[in-house]
């Protein structure tokens, strides 16, 4: 095996996300009660012997910045190798902002030369699964392949929301379609590259000089690669889980999965951990008058009232005689006595006040963007504080570092919306 | 604060048998997640402590390994740092250390090099929250040369079990009784010295070679006519750890209290440990808990009430865990029942097993399968 540098893309800012993603980006997303969405990207490379990653970091980088640090968690600070970020910088020919995913990997060029890097993995860092990447690599030498894609098959009928393959009986890819009408395959690209450095160097390169180019893997080079018969491009099948959690209801819903008696994704697999940088915090606590049924409760939380299908995440604080249902809230969120919460995320360090209700009433479109906010679910932004005694409907948002004194009324209809002050 | 930190961690402390048949009484688990040494070590880097020497002894190697390099309590250093500090053979044949004056005196290397001018002394298996600053300046305005931490105790620890201390109006300490089988006051010692080093340099030269070995007996006792020995007093919650079964059983139950809770994880810092990367704990859809701690990667679909979890314990359906302490990586099977008792790592509770302790608490040692 070659030497393997791993490209994690990292620079998305998730806009389906709404308020979730508008201080951090869709990687820096907390997930599954401690982790953020790029852990388990990361942990995969670690899990597979990869030693050598770039983060390739582009909309609002700071929280992944000090996430990554320098990669301790991973076992990623290395003498040779390690982690590195990889912002976008201005270089001789002014080249500046990363024009797509393909201009990311071709203006960090260098950084393979340096790690000399034989075999390349440009993976995502928003994707939720474990994936032994040595299976993808072992696929692709012993076809001879210049380029390998990890694809999943999915229901036909869901097929265009996603870059589709068609293969020969070998494997190999005959043709790709962008989120195609009319699928031909259900065969789906699930952001996952691996490719022979010099055959990559030199479409990357090609690619740049195109100006009619977006510079995206998935719409531009792949194509061109199959299109010019450039090289051998082979699909590779997973049959694990893999999920993107693009959207805010497949963001919920797969925070959700995680409750099941049999979980689809194990996070409690010891041969396959998930690290990640948390805070150090003590066990949870539950107190007498609590009740915790199909929950995730994570380190730091201290519960006094009722938890039902919910993934409450570090050092959140749950008061008496509240009921949280069917809700994913987010590291240090402190909710108050009496309240009532259905089909919620709330995001970090929110104030919730007492006897709130949020998520109760009729079903309503958004009136803020009927496009990000769908599907009954409420989300409140970071660094927000909900006062005393508020009745919040169904599909609401309330924005990031919304205060007390942005609301108007003590009741707010569903599918309506608070967002701070000047935004 | 020029200060080094050591830690007397090498107890065995045979009143904890069998927590401690495989580990120091430093190393006992405690609190879900946490090892007793923990406490004193955060305290002393949250103080701002650079360089600590774990003087260890007995059955060391789970200490060890849950210290590390120090990583976690950030004492991996270029300068400084954590040291452990074993009893070896050298060319003069020092072997065991025959007690906490002689270990410190055999590692004197410590205390000859670097530039600290005092020297924190402390303990592996006490249980409290401090950060040692205000001590520090006290020690300095009294112009003292040793300052020893006291505390007045409630009648719900034993005073014969502790050092009892006399203090005169200035707070200086008059006498202390080792143990007293009549003890004359409720003001104990809690085993932590502020001392300026070549003081102590100098007292471990002038006793330990003929053959006086003990810090507070050998060292402190005698010559307290001599020294200015300042008491400091603690007024917050203070645990030893090693004073026997039911108070290793108490100090975890009492962690259970809110305000004790609070004082011991969010007060003064940090509680560091070390990590383990484990996922939240679940609760499944057949789980009641009530007034528990649980910890990381435990899974719990029985019912669990006023007791402490370890990571990666699993609570089967119908099981009932309660008044107890289930230590890492324990199972307990469907239907077993558990009451009142102290469950070590790694422990199997078969299926339908009912186990009740009362005025004894049974102790299950690591691995039992039951």
């Amino acid at each position: 095996m070659g030497n393997v540098v791993a490209m994690i893309l990292a620079g998305g800012q998730g806009t389906r996300l709404g308020v979730l993603t508008e201080k951090i980006a869709k990687p820096a997303v907390p997930f599954g009660g401690k982790y953020r969405l790029i852990d388990f990207t990361l942990s995969n490379c670690v899990n597979s012997g990869i030693y050598r990653v770039g983060v390739l970091t582009q909309y609002r980088p700071h929280v992944l910045a000090k996430h990554i640090g320098i990669g301790r968690p991973w076992d990623l600070d290395r003498k040779d190798g390690g982690v590195e970020i990889l912002p976008p910088y201005v270089g001789r020919n002014e080249s500046d902002w990363y024009k797509g995913t393909a201009n990311a990997v071709y203006q960090n060029l260098e950084f393979l030369e340096e790690n000399n890097a034989e075999l390349v993995l440009v993976l995502s860092g928003d994707h939720v699964y474990a994936m032994n990447y040595n299976d993808l690599i072992d696929y692709h030498l012993s076809k001879g392949a210049d380029g390998t894609i990890a694809c999943m098959e999915v229901p036909l009928e869901e097929a265009s929301r996603f870059g589709i393959m068609i293969t020969d009986v070998e494997g190999r890819i005959v043709d790709f379609e962008e989120k195609p009408a009319k699928p031909r395959s259900n065969l789906a690209s699930l952001g996952i590259y691996v490719f022979n450095y010099e055959f990559l160097k030199e479409v990357l390169i090609e690619d740049d000089t195109d100006s009619t180019s977006s510079h995206d893997f998935g719409k531009d080079v792949i194509p061109r690669i199959l299109k010019e018969n450039k090289g051998s491009l082979y699909a590779f099948r997973f049959d694990g889980y893999w999920r993107d959690v693009g959207t805010l209801r497949s963001y919920w819903e797969t925070n959700l999965e995680l409750l099941l008696p049999i979980p689809p994704f194990n996070l409690y697999d010891p041969n396959w951990k998930f690290f990640t940088h948390s805070e150090e915090m003590p066990p949870a606590y539950v107190s007498s008058e609590a009740k915790t049924i199909t929950a995730l409760i994570s380190e730091g939380a201290e519960i006094y009232g009722e938890v039902s299908n919910s993934v409450i995440f570090q050092g959140v604080k749950i008061g008496k005689g509240t009921t949280v249902r069917n809700s994913v809230i987010m590291t240090k969120t402190e909710i108050g006595e009496n309240c009532y919460l259905e089909n919620v995320i709330i995001a970090e360090n929110v104030k919730v006040g007492n006897n709130v209700k949020i998520g109760v009433g009729e079903d309503a479109g958004s009136k803020l963007n009927p496009k990000i906010y769908t599907g009954l679910l409420t989300v409140v932004g970071m660094n927000s504080e909900i006062p005393d005694n508020m009745v919040i409907g169904k599909n609401c948002v309330i924005g990031v570092g919304v205060s007390s004194t942005d609301f108007k009324t003590q009741h707010l209809e569903s599918g309506d919306y608070v967002l701070a002050k000047g935004e | 604060m020029r200060v080094l930190g050591l830690i007397l961690a090498g107890g065995k402390s045979d009143k904890l048998w069998p927590l401690t048949k495989v580990r120091a009484s430093a190393a006992v688990p405690v609190f879900g997640k946490y090892r007793a040494i923990d406490f004193t070590l955060s305290n002393m880097v949250n103080s701002g402590i650079k360089k600590v020497g774990i003087l260890t002894q007995y059955n060391p190697r789970s200490l060890m390994d849950h210290l590390g390099s120090g990583k976690e309590w950030d004492l991996d250093r270029k300068s400084g740092g954590l040291f452990i500090l074993q009893p070896y053979v050298g060319p003069n044949k020092e072997v065991w250390y025959r007690g906490t004056a002689d270990a410190i005196f055999q590692n004197m290397t410590i205390l000859r090099r670097g530039e600290e001018d005092h020297v924190l002394i402390g303990s592996g298996d006490h249980i409290y929250k401090m950060i040692y600053r205000d001590m520090f300046n006290y020690h300095l305005r009294k112009n003292a040369d040793v300052t020893l931490l006291v505390k007045e105790l409630d009648e719900t620890y034993n005073l014969r079990e502790y050092g009892i201390v006399q203090i005169d109006q200035d707070m200086r300490v008059i006498e202390i009784e080792e143990k007293p089988s009549h003890p004359k006051g409720n003001v104990a010692f809690l085993g932590v010295y502020f001392m300026n080093k070549e003081l102590l340099k100098e007292l471990l030269y002038a006793t330990v070679p003929q053959g006086k070995y003990d810090l507070l007996l050998d060292v402190i006792i005698p010559n307290l006519d001599r020294l200015k020995v300042f008491a400091y007093r603690f007024d917050g919650y203070w645990r030893n750890v090693k004073k026997g079964i039911h108070e290793y059983y108490r100090i975890n139950m009492d962690i259970l209290k809110k305000d004790i809770r609070d004082e011991l994880f969010y007060r003064n810092g940090k509680v560091y440990t070390k990590l383990k990367d484990l996922p939240p704990p679940k609760f499944t859809s057949t789980t009641t808990v009530e007034n528990s701690l649980i910890a990381d990667g435990s899974i719990i679909s029985g019912t669990v009430k006023n007791s402490v979890i370890f990571r990666n314990v699993r609570i089967k359906v119908g099981a009932v865990v309660e008044n107890s302490i289930i230590m890492e990586n324990t199972v307990v099977e469907e239907g077993a029942v558990l009451r009142n008792v102290i469950v070590d790592k790694n422990c199997i509770i078969r299926e339908g097993r009912i186990i009740e302790g009362d005025r004894q608490i049974p102790v299950f040692e690591k691995r039992a399968v039951l």
